[in-house]
């Protein structure tokens, strides 16, 4: 999440005080994203190095400094709007690391350790859920951000029920472990950077 | 605004359904397959609980023991204190039209009568009178914001209306134990998020539901979930914590898991 696109985003409604922005911020993301004083306004400087918004000269630094939007401030904007965040690469996954050690870990099993993890997820889900019973309190902005969350982790609810699947399927078929060195392996066949 | 989340009489209550040490064997010999080994679940009024496994874990076997279509090798089913083994065949079939409304994941719905009339259906078979019947269901289908679409046909009904008319057919007169396999079926997720919150909404009202699916998103609706595997239930859920515990901060977070973000990212 880019703290600098989205304060430029609320910018490019109007010009606004730094203390405006961060509660601004805070409410569109249905407080889920809770910003602190001093990122705002580190970003605000940030921004006004690169030219991508201007202040009040004369005003002293503060929650009553007025920023406003540049045209180059405005350019970045759209541009980010369309740049598609950085997914090609594989982010290192812990659980990803601790399912295939705990494959080749004597006295482990390894469907009692997915089950762990899943019976954690389900719950961080149910948290999450809880949010969208109170419909009154649940606004689009919310229910955005609390879907995301819920599709990520069901994301990998569903990755630990495929493994879960997989390893019992190979483990009936008798099927032979990896190779130990599997990930360098698969990052030099998708020809993955670092 | 206090949060107390569903607290309807759990603990002290008779649970609507309880199943104690439930198991069910098919077949004889080397085909013998064990669909269910052990299994104890309790489910108080008010309470949804969903159970979660993969396909061939007897999470339908366990469905269709609960609602009494079928009976346990060994161990015992109780609906609303009663224990099944102990009643006749048509006290069991009296008991599934008068208590235990059932949602399949293909709805069911019979496709020569209107919504009202599939709604209208159980309590007529159990002996009420059509005019009895049609204002229950009438209500039913209001209180599920179907009022609209009672005079249509099921083909003449969307997807997700479908289920929701399946639903009120489930919930009409003194059911008090609902028992859903896959509810939201091949709905899309929107839809699928409107089934589960109809299914909450029971269960606020007094409704204990037990909801069989593989979909996390799904089974995140329910108080408690219960892991089933190879026929045994191996895990489950800790109590749901209520809302407040949600807006307690965590380190650099409001909620639990929500991602943090660094200056300038």
């Amino acid at each position: 999440m880019s703290v600098r696109h989205a304060l430029l985003a609320l910018l490019s409604e109007g010009p606004k005080y730094g203390l405006q922005l961060r509660e601004e911020f805070e409410a569109r993301t249905g407080e889920v994203w809770p910003l602190n004083v001093g990122q705002v306004y580190q970003t605000l400087q940030r921004l006004e190095r690169d030219g991508l918004v201007e202040s009040d000269d004369d005003a002293d630094e503060g929650p009553q400094k007025g920023f406003r939007i540049t045209e180059d401030g405005t350019a970045e904007l759209a541009s980010w709007l369309r740049t598609p965040p950085d997914l090609a690469s594989p982010p290192r996954d812990e659980l990803v690391m601790k399912v295939l050690v705990a494959v080749r870990m004597p006295g482990t099993d390894v469907h009692d350790v997915i089950q762990v993890h899943r019976r954690y997820l389900v719950e961080l889900m149910q948290q999450w859920t809880r949010i969208k019973e109170d419909e009154a309190e649940f606004d689009v902005s919310l229910a955005l951000v609390v879907d995301a969350e819920l599709f990520r982790l069901d994301a990998v609810i569903r990755w630990l029920d495929s493994a879960d699947g997989r390893l019992k399927r190979a483990a009936a078929d008798e099927q032979p472990l990896l190779p130990a060195a599997s990930l360098p392996r698969l990052r030099r066949r998708v020809g993955v950077r670092r | 605004m206090n949060g107390a989340g569903p607290t309807t009489g759990k603990g002290k209550a008779v649970a609507v359904l309880e199943m104690r040490s439930v198991s069910k064997t098919y077949g004889t010999g080397a085909a013998q397959v064990h669909a269910l080994r052990g299994v104890d679940l309790s489910v108080p009024a008010g309470t949804m609980v969903a159970v979660m496994g993969p396909s061939g874990s007897g999470k339908s076997t366990l469905l269709t023991i609960a609602g009494s279509l079928e009976d346990p090798t060994s161990g015992d089913v109780l609906i609303g204190g009663m224990e099944l083994a102990r009643m006749s065949r048509n006290g069991k079939a009296r008991l599934r039209r008068r208590t235990v409304g059932y949602v399949f994941q293909d709805f069911n719905l019979l496709p020569g009568l209107t919504a009202a009339e599939n709604v209208a259906l159980p309590l007529e078979l159990d002996g009420m009178s059509a005019r009895r019947a049609r204002a229950a269901s009438l209500q039913t289908l209001d209180e599920l914001g179907l009022a609209e679409r009672a005079a249509q046909f099921p083909d003449q009904l969307s997807g997700g209306e479908r289920q929701r008319v399946a639903i009120a057919r489930a919930l009409v007169g003194q059911h008090r134990l609902l028992l859903a396999d896959e509810p939201s079926g091949a709905l899309d997720s929107v839809n699928a998020e409107e089934v589960m919150r109809l299914l909450h909404n029971a269960c606020k009202r007094g409704v204990a539901a037990v909801v069989v699916t593989h979909d996390a998103q799904l089974a995140s609706w329910a108080d408690r979930v219960v892991f089933l595997r190879d026929g045994l239930v191996v895990d489950q859920t800790a109590p749901a914590a209520g809302p407040e515990s949600l807006l307690s901060a965590g380190p650099g977070g409001r909620l639990p898991g929500a991602p943090r973000m660094g200056p300038g990212q």
